[in-house]
């Protein structure tokens, strides 16, 4: 809108910095928890503005540990984490992009039934079937492993629809060129697929890391050593402090450090992923 | 350089319809064959069989004495253009060019050698190699994409339309900078195109297409004086022929308001179809008239002005006169035609008589 209508103006400012308040006030309250000590911070009322104990509390979030997850130091939570949301986002890519190229260049028998199969588990996500998926985990022993961690959440429909429709935009005429330049299928795959999806895949990255760093409820069924602890559930495991009561200084600054990846992903990718996701042009 | 035969080509889609009703074509090692015909005649799908994107329902394509039927497009030693160029966008102009060579093992050097000649050839700059296909204008394009085909040098050029995204003065310049080419490279091309100036000026022989059948298949000149069909002489020359409906009998034409024409003299009696090209009636002095006209409507296109006009019975025909006509609308004229103009037609088969 080119208007220029000052009240109106003022009112939509005021409606959205009222909501950015909104939402950064919890983060805000967050990270002034993480920089005071453990005493300061459960007294009433609770302080607005930084402390001076971020580095200090960083230092035994990172080597003692913190409640309940008391032997398992923070940056080994950052890690689990980390290597199970690439295992995830890079997994679901790639069989996805595979699956795709397999339902549009391929004509197949029962191509379509394979299409509604992949289809229908767009219904069944991990928490739906997750006795069933814990069992067959659990039976070919990789609990409390990062394969046990990533595997059962990597099916994806939703990339495969969104690759699917990718493909469906580049010109037959394309496919045609490299067949008489002498491009095999995965050479076609490689050479010409693959470079013209690289946005979406990078926007599909973004999202599909952030789904990855975020859950909960799996790794807390497959993993019952420390070691393997992921920082999300970490965190819930945190509060359990067995007799002393919780460490909010620390178990805020966990918080903190577990939202920084995600964030940095998005900041990183963010270029990429706005493409990915809005254009259409091949 | 090769020879290209299609014998008894047929193509059915596999939704059951037949685009192509078994088509005939020898072509010459370098000749300069052009598929013309209306939109939807099947000249996309006869050069696509050839190139190996379709699959041959029924009969042979042989490429340089060898059966090409059952090899994959890479195999066949052709180089085809598209309509929309189809050029990798993501890969420069260079890479584009090279791409097809890479896939064949060429050795670096020997890829960097025709990459060159064919930039240098096609006038594309150094810079330009480095570009983005989308960098381009769509001339510069249209370039790259000849040049993707040169670089491979190929048996046979496939064109399909590979002029009908330039604008009309671009199409004109294209249209000779391709046809030199060809020249010099002296390789044997299908050029598919639906623009029949196009097809006129850059074939060595054309082939008339029409519901998926070659309905003549001639020099330029050729199809242009003997017609095959009333289809072809309709389609071939701009403004289109004139068509009369008359009668034979006992050796002469009569169409109605019109005095006898002479025709052929093994001409059988009943029902023909005339036919006369705008370009060859002229103005003469009442006594030698073959028809009289009613002009209704001239056209002034500055060498040349169009009459457009009735006959005694009310068909209409067009004449083109060069320069600028004496009488004005609402004149009665009357034309004459040589008798070697003349056309005749069965009008039950279409066929020339
Ligand atoms: N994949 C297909 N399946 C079924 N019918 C098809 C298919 N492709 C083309 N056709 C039909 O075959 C006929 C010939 O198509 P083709 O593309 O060869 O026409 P064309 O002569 O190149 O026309 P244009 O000048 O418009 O490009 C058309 O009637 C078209 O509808
Ligand atoms: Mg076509």
């Amino acid at each position: 809108m080119v208007e220029n209508r000052p009240f109106a103006t003022f009112v939509s400012h005021f409606v959205l910095i009222l909501g950015v308040a909104i939402v950064a006030f919890p983060i805000w309250i967050t990270f002034v928890a993480a920089t005071h000590d453990g005493v300061r911070i459960t007294q009433v009322p609770l302080p607005l503005l930084p402390g001076d104990q971020l580095f200090a509390n960083l230092e035994s979030a990172f080597f003692t540990g913190v409640g309940n997850a008391r032997e398992q130091s923070v940056g080994m939570m950052l890690f689990n984490s980390l290597v199970m949301a690439l295992m995830i986002a890079g997994g679901k890519i790639a069989i996805s992009l595979l699956s795709a190229f397999a339902i549009v260049y391929f004509r197949f028998p029962f191509r379509m039934g394979f299409f509604w199969m992949i289809f229908i588990t767009l219904m069944l996500p991990v928490e739906v079937r997750i006795l069933p998926t814990f069992a067959v985990v659990a039976n070919l022993g990789m609990l409390n492993s990062y394969w046990g961690l990533s595997i059962p959440l990597i099916a994806s429909a939703t990339a495969t629809f969104m690759f699917r429709q990718v493909f469906l935009t580049v010109p037959d005429e394309l496919l045609e060129a490299a067949r008489i330049d002498g491009a095999g299928p995965l050479k076609f795959f490689r050479d010409i697929l693959l470079p013209l999806s690289r946005t979406n895949i990078a926007a599909l990255f973004v999202i599909l890391f952030i789904y990855g760093w975020n859950q909960y409820l799996w790794p807390l069924l497959v993993t019952t050593d420390k070691s393997m602890y992921t920082v999300v559930m970490g965190i819930k495991q945190m509060l359990e402090a067995a007799e002393e009561s919780p460490e909010w200084h620390l178990i805020m600054l966990t918080t903190l450090l577990a939202m920084l990846p995600p964030v940095l992903v998005v900041v990183v990718m963010q270029k990429m992923f706005v493409k990915g996701l809005t254009e259409t042009e091949k | 350089m090769a020879r290209v035969e299609l014998n008894g080509v047929r193509k059915t889609y596999p939704n059951g319809f037949q685009a192509i009703h078994g088509i005939d074509v020898n072509i010459a090692d370098g000749e300069f064959i052009v598929l013309v015909g209306p939109s939807g005649c099947g000249k996309s799908t006869l050069l696509r069989m050839v190139a190996g994107l379709e699959t041959v329902t029924d009969g042979e394509i042989s490429i340089g004495e060898r059966v090409v039927n059952q090899l994959e497009p890479a195999d066949r030693d052709i180089a085809m253009v598209f309509q929309n160029y189809a050029l990798y966008p993501h890969m420069t102009v260079y890479n584009n060019m090279a791409y097809g060579l890479r896939n064949r093992g060429t050795p670096k050097d020997e890829i960097e050698k025709r990459v060159r000649k064919a930039a240098d050839i096609l006038e594309l700059s150094e810079d330009q190699l480095a570009r983005k296909p989308r960098q381009l204008s769509g001339g510069q394009r249209q370039r790259v994409a000849m040049g993707r085909a040169i670089v491979r040098e190929p048996e046979v050029f496939l064109f399909d339309e590979p002029l009908s995204n330039l604008d009309a003065k671009l199409r004109v310049q294209m249209r000779l900078e391709i046809k030199r080419l060809q020249r010099s490279l002296g390789t044997t091309s299908i050029y598919v195109t639906h623009d029949q100036v196009e097809a006129m000026t850059m074939a060595d022989r054309l082939v008339v297409m029409n519901g998926g059948r070659a309905e003549q298949i001639g020099t330029p000149m050729e199809v242009y004086e003997r017609p095959a069909t009333v289809f072809v002489a309709g389609f071939i020359g701009s403004p289109a022929m004139n068509f009369l409906e008359g009668r034979a009998e006992g050796g002469k034409v009569v169409v109605n308001g019109a005095a006898g024409l002479a025709a052929p003299a093994d001409i059988p009696d009943g029902p023909v179809l005339v036919g006369l090209r705008p370009e060859h009636l002229a103005v003469v002095d009442g006594g030698a008239a073959m028809l009289e006209l009613a002009a209704e409507a001239v056209e002034p296109l500055g060498a040349d002005t169009l009459v457009h006009g009735r006959l005694g019975d009310g068909q209409l025909v067009t004449i083109r006169l060069s320069g600028t006509p004496t009488f004005g609308e609402g004149d009665r004229i009357a034309l004459a035609a040589e008798a070697a103009n003349l056309h005749f037609f069965d009008p039950e088969t279409g066929r020339r008589i």
